[in-house]
């Protein structure tokens, strides 16, 4: 087993392969940028090692540094996390090359599923179902009208390099058609530098769910059950789920072996995803496989039993895998919450600053994944994913209550957090049903008038709060300096007596 | 003690006295007693009438919230006999008007100049953090009085970006 392993990442996810390190008895050795200094994953690190500036161009997307450090500290093996360095088969290829082994999949499966086009081209060869459209980028609005007539409208637009709705278009008919591919390339050569851009049939309020895959090197390959990821903002996942409401015994093992055969087309090894659309009819189409670790892994983690990051090491280590397919089980539900520092009041708006008080829940079927704490300055250079919330329950009904419940209990003050809006989705019926596609989330936040929580008595409450707050804890009552939380003078308790007195 | 404390837009009027095994409380000539306990900074106990309050204190540069359960109150909170509060209250209701970062951030643009004339509401400073862009508002319609933000500069939560009057 390797004996230390570097960790090209921060934040949560840095925390949780840190925590799996440990656990195996492997020394996890962090990077850090300027303004990481004081985060979580450097202090739950064995060794640490900083690697440049803030900007990530800088410190967690340079090659050269991480590798000067795995070198520099003897690490046997990178672990990179999502995002960051971990879908560039140019990092996984540098690996190789300089002796250090990187958890993931080859350079080789990498780069064929980086390409939208490339991996629909060999996806098509392995005969997988996915959505009618080319598998090739446009030429020119000519073929690209040719096409959507053929296949129908509405079509949709999308870059071959693309990713979290860049580059993306839906079109109605053929009077748009020409200009949303135009903007859609321009787009698509500003964002990825690539202007390459194909065609898809749109499907109407799809649902958006994944599969999870996991490879050994010695040509087994599983699937670990269905991930429903429909609940999105402007395509970036909000909240997650497993199992899905939708998908039933048969489908789940139709999908999982669809899975499998895009997995084996790919040459895949190591932890990935299957990523689907679900129209209303539940047929079920390849999007694109995800080749790292992802943000929603928890959810699977908790219903089938097993640690994927520990498989990941084990896998890269050139372990066989420790069960079949028939062994895996799944059993119970699990519902995960992505917190994000941005503001539900604030069209969402990213919200960095410090945090002055945080009251976290625990519990039983609640687990937390974090990458924060009380004091922390949350920087303003980064994701703005502070930690993410999971409930495990037996059946739906008892993860959804006991996710209310740890959400009751969360608070995080001195930044604002999208907290509120998982107790609104939570307490929606249609949610509550199951009844969830990835226009969900637009259409419950445009209801403005969704009546919010039942209001008691509690604005009473808050003013005798109010008052009792400044009578009994007034070294902190201040706001006028901005001074938030630190160390704060408190005032001499003499001054305060005589102050108290005279009020009398 | 007497303060006026105004929660979500309303005005209350509470008096609080100490008394055996908690407070008396009067909130708008309702009487209750309240049993209070600061667990740890910014948490307070409550006890009234055997029910439990958990109440949270948030304070950021310009706003006071409280949390009861998950539910967020604006509070603001006066005492009638304290000379500085009755000098804010004067100045709140005229005068020149800081504009203040929200959040920390880097400044990318200035969009009006010193002396133009702005709406309430009126973009005057963009704002990037966590690569996203956000427009810091004008507090009332006048006067650009004074710009302390500069392009490019690194701001913190709370700091002074321009004034208004």
């Amino acid at each position: 087993m390797f004996k230390k392993i570097l960790i090209a990442n921060r934040g949560e996810i840095a925390v949780r392969v840190i925590r799996a390190c440990r656990e195996m008895g492997i020394t996890a050795v962090a990077v850090y940028s300027d303004v990481d200094r004081g985060s979580l994953h450097v202090s739950k690190a064995d060794e640490a090692y900083h690697i440049g500036p803030s900007p990530a161009a800088e410190s967690y997307l340079r090659m050269d540094k991480i590798l000067d450090v795995a070198k520099r500290s003897g690490a046997e093996a990178i672990h990179p996390g999502y995002g960051f360095l971990s879908e560039n088969s140019k990092f996984a290829q540098a690996c190789a090359d300089a002796g250090v082994k990187f958890i993931g999949p080859t350079p080789q499966s990498m780069e064929m599923m980086g390409s939208k086009t490339r991996a629909r081209q060999e996806m098509e060869k392995a005969g997988i179902p996915f959505v009618p459209g080319t598998s090739r980028g446009l030429s020119s609005p000519e073929e690209g009208e040719e096409v959507a007539e053929r296949i129908g409208y509405p079509v949709m637009l999308k870059a071959a390099a693309g990713g979290g709705g860049k580059g993306m278009r839906l079109v109605h008919s053929r009077e748009e058609l020409r200009s949303a591919l135009e903007s859609a390339q321009s787009e698509a050569l500003r964002s990825f530098g690539d202007s390459e851009v194909y065609i898809e049939k749109a499907i109407v309020n799809p649902r958006h769910i994944e599969m999870q895959v996991l490879a050994d090197e010695h040509g087994n390959t599983v699937w670990l059950g269905e991930r429903e990821c429909s609940i999105q903002r402007r395509h970036q996942k909000v909240l997650e789920e497993s199992p899905s409401p939708i998908v039933d015994p048969d489908m789940r093992r139709r999908m999982g072996e669809v899975a499998v055969r895009v997995a084996q087309a790919a040459n895949y090894t190591n932890a990935g995803t299957v990523e689907f659309l679900v129209d209303q009819q539940k047929n079920f189409y390849f999007l694109e496989m995800n080749t790292r670790l992802q943000v929603e892994h928890p959810v699977t983690e908790l219903i089938t039993g097993l640690d994927l990051v520990h498989l990941q090491i084990r896998i890269a280590n050139g372990e066989k895998l420790p069960f079949v397919q028939e062994e895996i089980r799944i059993r119970g539900h699990a519902i995960e919450c992505r917190i994000y520092a941005e503001d539900p009041d604030n069209n969402y708006f990213p919200s960095p600053g410090k945090i002055t008080r945080l009251l976290a829940p625990s519990g039983p079927g609640i687990r937390r994944d974090s990458g924060m704490y009380e004091g922390w300055n949350v920087p303003m250079d980064y994701d703005p994913l502070l930690a993410k919330l999971v409930s495990y329950g037996t059946d739906r009904q008892q993860a959804i209550m006991r996710l209310q419940r740890a959400l009751y209990e969360y608070f995080v003050a001195g930044i604002k957090t999208n907290i509120s809006l998982f107790r609104r989705i939570l307490r929606d019926a249609d949610f509550q049903a199951g009844k969830v596609d990835t226009g969900y989330l637009g259409r419950l936040l445009a209801n403005q008038n969704d009546g919010g929580p039942p209001q008691g008595p509690e604005p009473a409450i808050a003013a005798i709060a109010a008052g009792l707050f400044a009578v009994l804890d007034p070294a902190s009552s201040g706001n006028k300096d901005g001074n938030l939380g630190g160390i704060e003078s408190v005032p001499s308790r003499w001054k305060q007596k005589g102050r108290s007195e005279a009020l009398r | 003690m007497v303060y006026e404390i105004t929660v979500d837009g309303k005005p209350h009027r509470l008096d609080l006295d100490k008394a055996e095994g908690g407070w008396e409380c009067r909130l708008d000539g309702r009487e209750i007693k309240v049993d209070a306990v600061v667990t740890r900074r910014d948490v307070l106990s409550m006890l009234i009438d055997g029910h439990s309050y958990e109440v949270k204190r948030e304070r950021t540069p310009t706003d006071l919230h409280m949390w009861v359960g998950s539910t967020r109150y604006g509070v603001e909170l006066r005492d009638p006999r304290s000379l500085q509060s009755r000098r804010t209250m004067a100045g709140d209701e005229k005068g020149p008007k800081k504009l203040v970062a929200p959040m920390p951030g880097r400044i990318v643009r200035v969009l009006v100049e010193e002396r133009s004339e702005v709406e309430a509401g009126q973009g005057i400073v963009v704002v990037e953090a966590m690569k996203m862009q956000n427009e810091i508002k004008s507090p009332k319609k006048g006067t650009v009085q004074k710009i302390l933000a500069a392009p490019g500069a690194a701001v913190n939560a709370g700091d002074v970006l321009a004034i208004v009057e």
